[in-house]
């Protein structure tokens, strides 16, 4: 029996092409395409995986980056902050500092304006006043004027004069060519100045037309000038002698105050012992009119440490003494007091010596 | 006893006849065809597929695997010829643990025809690569002497393909069929464990052969490999 059979050999062959077809279309093509298709899409997503890890370092570098500039710029901004803070507090202190320094130097100023116009005021006022007592007292009691006391006074100090000062004078009168000149704080009438002119014939032997002149700054004096030589008698040194006394008053009130205040300044518990942070308050609050009999009466009580102050209201007191007492005669008292104060003040002005001096000016 | 399938013939008319080959055959066609067909209609291209895809795709990757390890370049152009001769020898040996079963390569027909297809295959593999003068060019490498020789090789290797197949799984089912009469017991499953293994191996042997013939074939001719000498 043939081990072959051509037919089927045939048909073998035939069936054999049939199912390299049917397969090479049913299962090699669809399997290879899935099988590429996964392995592109593996890859793909193996690509998109890596791009966005690349993006992902990329975007944290960045956030670091910014981190790391926001950190620094935090930092400069701060830092810029403080210093500014720093340079504002400086400045802010500084334009306190120097507000205050104003309002020190202001209130200085102030207050040595107040002192002036107190001074001032008080001297003014103690003129006018010891005008008035005298021309009353003088009126009242000798029937006589204020202005023909003065004169005579003045005449009285010119014929008392001594010799040599008498010589002096004729001196100088009969060597310049110059006229006599009489300086009164006031108008004199014609019977004082005819007083006048002949007293100075009398004693001097000089027959001369002295011009006379108004000069209220004289304050309620007389003055006889010429050449170089001048005879003079007026109460600016009864007044100077009493603002002095003033103003050392006024000087320890500033003192005491100033005291006060700052202690009020640094929140200090007022101490029992000063007693004079109480009261200069309330002398303060009284009007300035009031103002010189308050510190008159307080300061004698609270100002026990010091015995200058003790010693000033009795000064002041002789001082006022003097003045109403001076349209008579001075008293010696006054007189030494009156040189202690010339003494200390540097300009000559105290001519009150019952002799009068001659002076070069 | 029936030496083939052949001689088991269902109908015939004249010369045309259906033997149990034949019959055979086309139902292995059919399974393989019509199981393809429902395994990728569905398939999936994402990572998650069916386990069904999942052997289909190993199988396929590995007889590309396999015939790029030979030495051809363009694997996919061979897959068809050589992956279905694979699978359909492959096939038609594993189901002789069907009951009843014959397998068509037990055939000497169908392995004559298997062993005509290569023959036909390879000049036309061979030409289409590099040409009609170049590939007769081979028969004359690398003397002419040895023209006559390398014809007689070509003739003889398809010749020994087939002899080889159909002796190995022919051997198988005559042993089976031997033990069955002597032994009914157990040696016959023995057996029937060994034949599969001989056809598997048969199966493999007969694509490789067909692959290395190819490759031989469409290769630069410097060195072209002669495998025929030393099969047996």
């Amino acid at each position: 029996m043939p081990l072959i059979d051509w037919f089927t050999v045939v048909a073998q062959v035939v069936n054999f092409l049939i199912l390299v077809w049917l397969l090479k279309r049913f299962l090699y093509k669809p399997i290879l395409n899935a099988v590429d298709a996964r392995e592109k899409k593996v890859a793909d997503e193996l690509k998109n995986a890596d791009a966005k890890e690349a993006e992902a370092q990329k975007e944290k570098d960045d956030f670091k980056h910014k981190n790391e500039e926001f950190d620094q710029q935090r930092s400069a901004l701060l830092n810029k902050a403080k210093e500014e803070a720093k340079a504002e507090h400086q400045r802010l202190l500084e334009e306190i500092r120097k507000e205050a320094s104003d309002l020190r130097a202001k209130q200085q100023e102030a207050l040595r304006n107040e002192e002036q116009n107190l001074s001032q005021e008080i001297s003014h006022r103690t003129q006018q006043e010891v005008f008035n007592i005298a021309r009353k007292a003088l009126t009242d009691l000798a029937g006589t004027s204020l202005e023909e006391r003065v004169v005579d006074v003045f005449v009285q100090k010119l014929r008392n004069m001594k010799d040599e000062e008498k010589n002096q004078l004729v001196s100088a009168l009969s060597t310049s060519s110059s006229q006599l000149l009489i300086r009164t704080a006031f108008d004199l009438p014609q019977a004082q100045r005819d007083l006048i002119k002949k007293t100075i014939k009398e004693t001097l032997g000089i027959e001369t037309q002295p011009r006379f002149e108004t000069a209220p700054d004289l304050v309620s004096g007389i003055e006889l000038t010429t050449d170089g030589q001048k005879v003079a008698w007026s109460i600016a040194d009864y007044l100077s002698s009493l603002q002095k006394s003033i103003d050392n008053l006024l000087k320890e009130k500033n003192t005491s105050k100033a005291k006060t205040k700052s202690q009020t300044k640094n929140n200090k518990p007022r101490s029992e012992n000063e007693p004079e942070a109480e009261q200069e308050p309330e002398a303060e609050t009284n009007k300035p009119k009031l103002k010189t009999e308050s510190e008159v009466e307080t300061k004698p009580e609270t100002d026990y440490n010091k015995p200058k102050s003790r010693k000033e209201p009795e000064i002041e007191q002789e001082s006022d003494a003097e003045q109403e007492l001076d349209a008579e005669q001075e008293p010696e008292a006054g007189q030494e007091s009156a040189k202690q104060q010339s003494e200390t003040k540097s300009e000559p002005v105290a001519k009150q010596e019952i002799n009068p001096k001659l002076e070069p000016t | 006893m029936r030496l083939s399938p052949d001689e088991l013939i269902f109908w015939q008319y004249g010369f045309i006849k259906l033997n149990a080959t034949i019959v055979y055959t086309w139902g292995l066609m059919l399974i393989m065809v019509v199981s393809s067909k429902i395994i990728t209609s569905k398939l999936s291209t994402g990572l998650e597929r069916s386990r069904w895809q999942n052997i289909l795709e190993i199988i396929v990757t590995s007889i590309l695997e396999q015939i790029e390890d030979i030495g051809l370049d363009q694997p996919k152009k061979y897959l068809g010829f050589l992956g279905t001769l694979f699978l359909f020898i492959g096939m038609a040996n594993l189901c002789i643990i069907i009951p009843g079963y014959e397998p068509p390569t037990g055939s000497l027909s169908t392995t004559a025809a298997l062993a005509l297809c290569v023959f036909v295959a390879v000049p036309l593999f061979g030409i289409e690569e590099q040409g009609v003068g170049n590939y007769l060019k081979t028969y004359t490498e690398p003397t002419i002497i040895m023209l006559p020789f390398n014809i007689i090789s070509e003739l003889s290797r398809t010749l020994a393909l087939a002899i080889r197949l159909f002796g190995n799984i022919m051997s198988g089912s005559m042993i089976v069929a031997i033990l069955l009469t002597i032994t009914p017991f157990i040696f016959p499953i023995v057996m029937t464990v060994l034949g599969l293994l001989v056809g598997t191996v048969q199966a493999y042997i007969f694509s490789v052969l067909a692959t290395v013939y190819i490759a031989a074939a469409t290769r630069e001719h410097k060195h072209g490999p002669k495998t025929g000498a030393k099969e047996g």
